[in-house]
């Protein structure tokens, strides 16, 4: 089965520097697809070469097999939300959303229904005779996703639309966007450099890094399965440990500063291998004395950040920083300075070979 | 203490005020002061009657000098216009440089004095001057006359007011947000229709605003038509300057004067309702 969206090999140079280097991407029919990545690691470079602003400077986008590199951005009928929306301010909201019909010489009755029945959906009924600069900025925002869909797209690209709305907009925006996209199917390529928003949104998530594609898996494996160190440290907390692979059969490593150590199963590490072994804050386990059974480590507790339910406690085990997510009423009872025990399962513990 | 505190933040609301005053005074003495008196005038002189406005509202003369004022005008806003608008989108596409030499070249003509360009037309348009020469060799046999016909003063004056339409027009042009474009561009707008439903009515703002002011400025020219224009289309204010300089008729000039002044702010008026009069300053 062939991919609908494809990326294949496209680089991007500006002047002697390189934008945008091999990037390769197969997107699905349908799909809800997040770009996730640093500032200036050529997010909106990629989507503005799918959209036809930016021209690859090697390489091709097919959609449905077919090549649309050497199409105009206006042939390729895809449809787009840039950060600030991009509303024309001298049309009402209806008009906005009637405009690319207009384009595509719908009768004026017939479009303007259609407008009005997309404004519905993304739940502005009642104010399509207002103009823009009449609206919020989650409500303009809902007027110009209206706008990139009332065509029927065969993509929706959106740019970081959410970057300049508040924290509860911008939870209420992601939870519209999501089921407008499911209620109409459109295959969708998202920008943020969120990661939350990238976590609850996406079937998939293609993490990038200077200019190249680090993952790109779903959201659940992007976050315990990182395959570089990179996407380890960019997704989520994480703790990263050296080690040098000692035995692969019964999955040990060896870190020089914290001794043996068992990972979960892997098919990459191999004997001999140097590895980062990656564990989240939340799976090791803050103790007075060590635990049984499980993996134990001296630790001195350092610093502690508080976020009222859950707390950051950052400390020192044997020379290696160490962060550890606590919760609830263990909060309480820590003190910086503290030594205690940390200890984690052996498939908490997940071996990066990249 | 009450006092004190109000005396205190008062203060520095009065102080800009003041700084008017020079202004204000200049304004009171130079043009307030003469405007009463040109209307007084359009009343009483020769006599206290209403007659010099009969005059000017029902004479042939005036008549048709008033539109032949409204006819230049409008033909200059127009090409001005016509001229202005690709240049100033022009200015917008080429790199920050390039505009600049553009815009200098373009305000070229507000550095030299006005009798000076008026007289460099009338070398260049002349009858023994470089373009007849040129259509003469050409092989032309009976070249027209390009000075002192209706071409000439509208050419002078499309070279004088073409900077104000320009920059208008480009101020407005350059805060139009890209954006835009590529948002129409993604929705499917081609070329045409880009600009005609998009980039027209976003420039629309500077069209307004330079074409009011060339228009108004125009309504009003004296030196350039009178020196390079035809004789037989006379604008308004070449004519008020020839009823007092020749025939000493201060009050119908007078009254031609007031007539101008009040059609003229009747245009702004309306422009001022449409757009708002702040706008025409950028
Ligand atoms: N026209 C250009 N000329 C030169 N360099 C450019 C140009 N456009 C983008 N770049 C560079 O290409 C790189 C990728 O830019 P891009 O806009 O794709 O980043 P991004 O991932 O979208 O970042 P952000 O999260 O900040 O939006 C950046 O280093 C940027 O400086
Ligand atoms: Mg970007």
């Amino acid at each position: 089965m062939t991919s609908y969206l494809q990326l294949t090999g496209i680089s991007k140079t500006y002047g002697t520097f390189a934008a945008l280097s091999k990037v390769d991407l197969a997107v699905d029919k349908g799909e809800f697809i997040t770009f996730l990545g640093p500032s200036g690691s050529g997010k909106t470079t990629t989507l503005m070469i799918i959209a036809g602003f930016e021209k690859a400077s090697t390489g091709d986008v097919l959609i449905d097999g077919g090549s649309i590199t050497a199409m105009a951005p206006h042939e390729r009928n895809i449809g787009i939300v840039f950060q600030n929306y991009g509303l024309f301010p001298h049309k009402r909201a209806i008009e906005n959303v009637y405009f690319p019909l207009q384009m595509r010489g719908a009768a004026r009755a017939e479009g303007l229904r259609k407008a009005a029945a997309m404004l519905d959906l993304v739940g502005l009924k009642d104010l399509g005779s207002r103009y823009p600069k009449e609206l919020s900025g989650g409500q303009q925002q809902r007027v110009a996703l209206a706008r990139a869909l009332v065509f029927e797209p065969s993509l929706l690209l959106l740019d970081e639309p959410l970057g300049a709305l508040d924290k509860n907009l911008r939870e209420q925006m992601q939870i519209e966007i999501k089921r407008i996209q499911r209620a109409l199917g459109v295959t969708t390529v998202f920008v943020t450099h969120d990661q939350s928003e990238a976590m609850s949104m996406s079937d998939r998530i293609v993490v990038f890094d200077k200019g190249r594609i680090e993952q790109a898996a779903t959201p659940l494996d992007i976050y315990h399965r990182p395959q570089t160190k990179f996407v380890a440290g960019f997704v989520g907390e994480s703790n990263l440990i050296e080690a040098v692979v000692t035995d692969a059969g019964s999955r040990l490593a060896t870190s020089p500063a914290l001794g043996e150590i068992e990972y979960a199963p892997s098919e990459t590490a191999a004997p001999g291998k140097p590895v980062m072994l990656m564990i989240r804050p939340e799976h090791i386990r803050l103790s007075r004395r060590p635990i049984e059974g499980r993996r134990n480590a001296a630790m001195k507790i350092e610093t502690i950040v508080n976020y009222g339910d859950n707390a950051l406690v950052i400390g020192n085990s044997s020379g290696v920083p160490m962060r550890v997510r606590v919760l609830g009423a263990d909060v309480v009872i820590l003190k910086e300075g503290d030594d205690c025990h940390i200890s984690w399962m052996p498939d908490a513990v997940f071996p990066i070979t990249a | 203490m009450q006092a004190s505190i109000t005396r205190l933040t008062e203060r520095p609301t009065l102080w800009p005020w003041l700084l008017l005053t020079p202004l204000a005074l200049y304004l009171a003495i130079f043009f307030v002061v003469p405007l009463v008196d040109v209307v007084v005038m359009s009343f009483t002189e020769p006599k206290p009657t209403l007659s010099n406005y009969t005059h000017v509202l029902t004479g042939a003369l005036y008549q048709r000098v008033f539109i032949n004022t409204f006819a230049t005008a409008l033909l200059v806003t127009v090409v001005c216009l016509v001229v202005g608008y690709p240049l100033a989108y022009l200015m917008t596409r080429v790199s920050p440089r390039s505009a600049m030499l553009i815009l200098t070249l373009v305000t070229m003509s507000f550095w030299t004095s006005f009798l000076v360009r008026t007289y460099a037309w009338m070398v260049l348009l002349g009858d023994s001057g470089p373009i007849i020469a040129l259509v003469r060799a050409l092989g032309v046999q009976d070249p027209p006359h390009l000075l002192f016909t209706r071409f000439s003063s509208t050419l002078a004056m499309v070279h004088i007011l073409a900077p104000y339409m320009i920059m208008n027009i480009y101020s407005v042009m350059r805060k139009i947000d890209p954006v835009l474009i590529r948002s129409a561009q993604s929705l499917g707008a081609k070329s045409g229709s880009l600009f005609r439903h998009v980039y027209l009515p976003l420039t629309a703002p500077g069209i307004a605003n330079g074409s009011v002011l060339v228009f108004v400025i125009c309504l009003g020219f004296y030196v350039t038509p009178v020196l390079l224009g035809s004789p037989r289309e006379q604008m308004i204010a070449g004519l008020i300057g020839h009823q007092i300089d020749e025939f000493l008729a201060f009050g119908l000039g007078s009254a031609m004067a007031v007539v101008l002044l009040l059609i003229t702010l009747t245009i702004l008026t309306i422009y001022h309702r449409r757009f708002g009069l702040d706008k025409l300053w950028g």
